[in-house]
């Protein structure tokens, strides 16, 4: 394992209405990266998946703290002092907005020389050099080292936001919704160099993101979040094909899918709970059609599986296999609407 | 039937900023946002009009609702033409076509009450304000917010997504209209509440027979609202059929480039390269004939010289492309 996340709670301070709040945006979340693949961290906004790769790569808003668990990379737990010597040079980052954060006035190729040059310590000369690899590595050509941001095409600043993050060669990177504002044929074509770039480079991959058919289509292992917690993880055919957990069948459910027969896409009723006051329990259990009392007291379930790779926190996981089809009737999630409206 | 709303050859250029030599040279560059429109909206049909950014799909909705004027071309909205609309008939007509906005979290203003944001149609209607409690109880009912007192007196940030998106709907239906354009209706909402808000459109639209117009870059999602979808490239209808046809069998060679990249929940779909080269011209000089041909995979000799008109082709598409 090149990452693990043991436990992770990540906590923001806040005031609502001048009332003093925490938010447990990440609570007791746990997952690990194996090297050389790509992992997606799927989930819904507020889950926790951007808080909890910022919380790794040691940059969490100011009223963010670290408020358990621990991040371990490469055998060794990661204080504040660590993270800081880490950062960038082994593990990179691409935050979600990237694309849109390069300087206007700045011709690209001076920002990623910069990059070069304060993180890296180049000297002029080399970091030139070397942000000539770097372009021609995302397939732009070097000749567009003179444009300025507002001449690139949103694929092509997005390629220009992943060449600076390798630019120190880190052997992680974390990458935040990196085709999400993208259209889907240069989407595709995003997704196709960062495996290409995967595999030149042996490097492993977080793939942060809030849609499946992504995930499918790129990553090896899926992580699943919700609330704040991982609710299921595993191999990503394993887990699309085989869901164990009933939010993820109802987010299998709720997908669109282009070559899919259905006609209906169905809906999973009521909101995600407020993580300022999270329920007892499972978080999940307000939402889902299989709920039992006992699932609406107690602490949350920590993920677990008997194979050890494909992991659910389920109180029903035992009857998985006649959950999930029941979970394939659209009547099956009309239940649940009972509770809450969305 | 007779259509509801027809366009005829509708064209739209934006003038863009001039370079030095542009001026020099007497040149007047404008961007192409629409370059020769045609189809109708039949009474009570829902149309798909998808493409990448920059195809024009916006554009082409805010002809319709007359929110632009176009460059040249026809636009007639229940046999009047738009343009010739003033005073007390383009009132008229703004009664009847409404605006479903993108992003539900700008569309509504922050200061104003959801009784406020929600009557204010009827308000700028002129509709008697005696009337207004109960037009919004009953736009509420359709969008599935029954018990009303629990959002009349909130403001929009105490609502959630897809609760606000509900609300942004029952501001579009409040004046009963006869045709709606939803830009990218559900693109800000996650997974698990679109599904909801696209069934509650499906359902509003079969109860209130309305005519609609659906923009969205996802072909993936406007499967489940709409029978029939226009492809747009660079200002131009390429592609016209019933979707499911137009998902199963693409005939345009940007179509079938399209249905390709769009990624499926799937991880054991096959994983073709793509049909495709390059990217999306500058729509301020787009190549001659075909705007397509550059990236097209078969483009030849006729593509350059002659730009190809949508014709009928197998399987109720309409497809301009002059491959056989």
């Amino acid at each position: 394992m090149i990452l693990e996340v043991d436990g992770l709670e990540i906590h923001y301070d806040t005031r609502a209405g001048g009332a003093r709040e925490v938010v447990r945006a990440v609570d007791g979340a746990s997952f690990a990266v194996p090297e050389g693949r790509i992992v997606g961290l799927v989930g819904e906004s507020g889950c926790g998946k951007t808080t909890a790769v910022r919380a790794i790569m040691g940059v969490l808003a100011e009223n963010g703290r670290q408020a358990g668990g621990r991040v371990v990379f490469k055998g060794e737990a990661l204080d504040e002092a660590a993270t800081r010597k880490l950062r960038w040079r082994d593990i990179a980052y691409v935050p979600q907005s990237a694309m849109s954060s390069l300087d206007p006035v700045y011709t690209v190729g001076a920002q990623l020389v910069e990059v070069l040059t304060k993180r890296g310590n180049e000297s002029g000369r080399a970091a030139r050099a070397r942000a000539a690899e770097l372009f021609d590595l995302v397939g732009l050509s070097e000749s567009r080292l003179a444009d300025y941001p507002h001449q690139f095409s949103g694929g092509m600043r997005q390629r220009a936001a992943i060449a600076m993050a390798l630019a120190l060669k880190p052997s992680l990177l974390l990458a935040d919704e990196p085709v999400t504002a993208l259209d889907v044929i240069v989407q595709r074509q995003i997704l196709d160099m960062l495996r290409d770039l995967q595999q030149r480079l042996k490097l492993s991959m977080v793939l942060v993101t809030h849609d499946i058919s992504v995930v499918a289509y790129l990553c090896d292992d899926v992580v699943v979040m919700y609330a704040g917690q991982v609710i299921e993880s595993g191999p990503v055919r394993e887990v699309l094909a085989r869901p164990r957990h009933p939010y993820t069948m109802g987010l299998r459910n709720a997908f669109p899918d282009l070559m899919s027969d259905a006609l209906e896409l169905v809906p999973i009723s009521g909101s995600p709970p407020d993580l300022s006051d999270p329920p007892p329990g499972c978080r999940f259990a307000p939402r889902c059609p299989f709920a039992l009392s006992a699932c609406m007291t107690g602490s949350a379930m920590v993920a677990r599986g008997s194979d050890r790779t494909h992991l659910s926190a389920c109180l029903r996981d035992d009857e998985a296999d006649l959950l999930r089809k029941a979970a394939l009737d659209p009547a099956t999630w009309l239940r649940s609407s009972n509770f809450a409206t969305s | 039937m007779a259509a509801l709303v027809e366009l005829r050859d509708v064209v739209k250029h934006f003038p863009v900023g001039r370079s030095l030599g542009e001026i020099v040279r007497g040149k007047h560059p404008a961007v192409r946002a629409l370059d020769g429109v045609s189809f109708d909206v039949g009474s009570g049909d829902a149309v798909a009009v998808v493409g990448e950014s920059g195809c024009g799909k916006t554009t082409l909705g805010r002809l319709m609702l007359k929110l632009v004027e176009p460059t040249a071309g026809s636009i007639a909205f229940d046999g009047t033409a738009l343009a010739g609309l003033a005073g007390e008939s383009l009132r008229g007509f703004r009664r009847q076509a409404q605006l479903v906005f993108q992003n539900p979290f700008d569309a509504l203003n922050p200061r104003f009450t959801i009784y406020r944001a929600v009557a204010e149609p009827l308000l700028n209607a002129g509709i008697d304000k005696s009337e207004h409690m109960d037009r919004v109880a009953s736009a509420f009912r359709r969008v599935h917010l029954p018990d009303l007192d629990r959002y009349l007196d909130k403001y929009p940030h105490q609502l959630s997504g897809g609760q606000l998106q509900r609300v942004v709907l029952a501001r579009a239906l409040v004046l009963a209209p006869r045709f709606l354009v939803a830009d990218e209706p559900v693109s800000m909402l996650d997974v698990s509440v679109r599904a909801g808000i696209l069934a509650l459109m499906r359902e509003i639209r079969d109860a209130m027979g309305l005519s609609a117009i659906y923009i969205s870059h996802d072909l993936a999602l406007v499967r489940y609202l709409c029978e029939r979808t226009l492809v747009m490239y660079l200002g131009r209808i390429v592609e016209d059929g019933p979707t499911r046809e137009i998902v199963r069998r693409p005939l345009h060679p940007y179509t079938r480039a399209l249905v390709a990249a769009v990624p499926v929940p799937d991880a054991d779909q096959l994983r073709q390269p793509l049909p495709i080269k390059g990217n999306v011209p500058d729509a301020r000089e787009p190549p001659s004939g075909c705007s397509f041909r550059d990236r097209c995979p078969y483009a030849m000799p006729r593509c350059s010289a002659e730009t190809p008109q949508l014709r009928p082709a197998a399987g109720g598409h309409h497809v301009a492309c002059h491959l056989d």
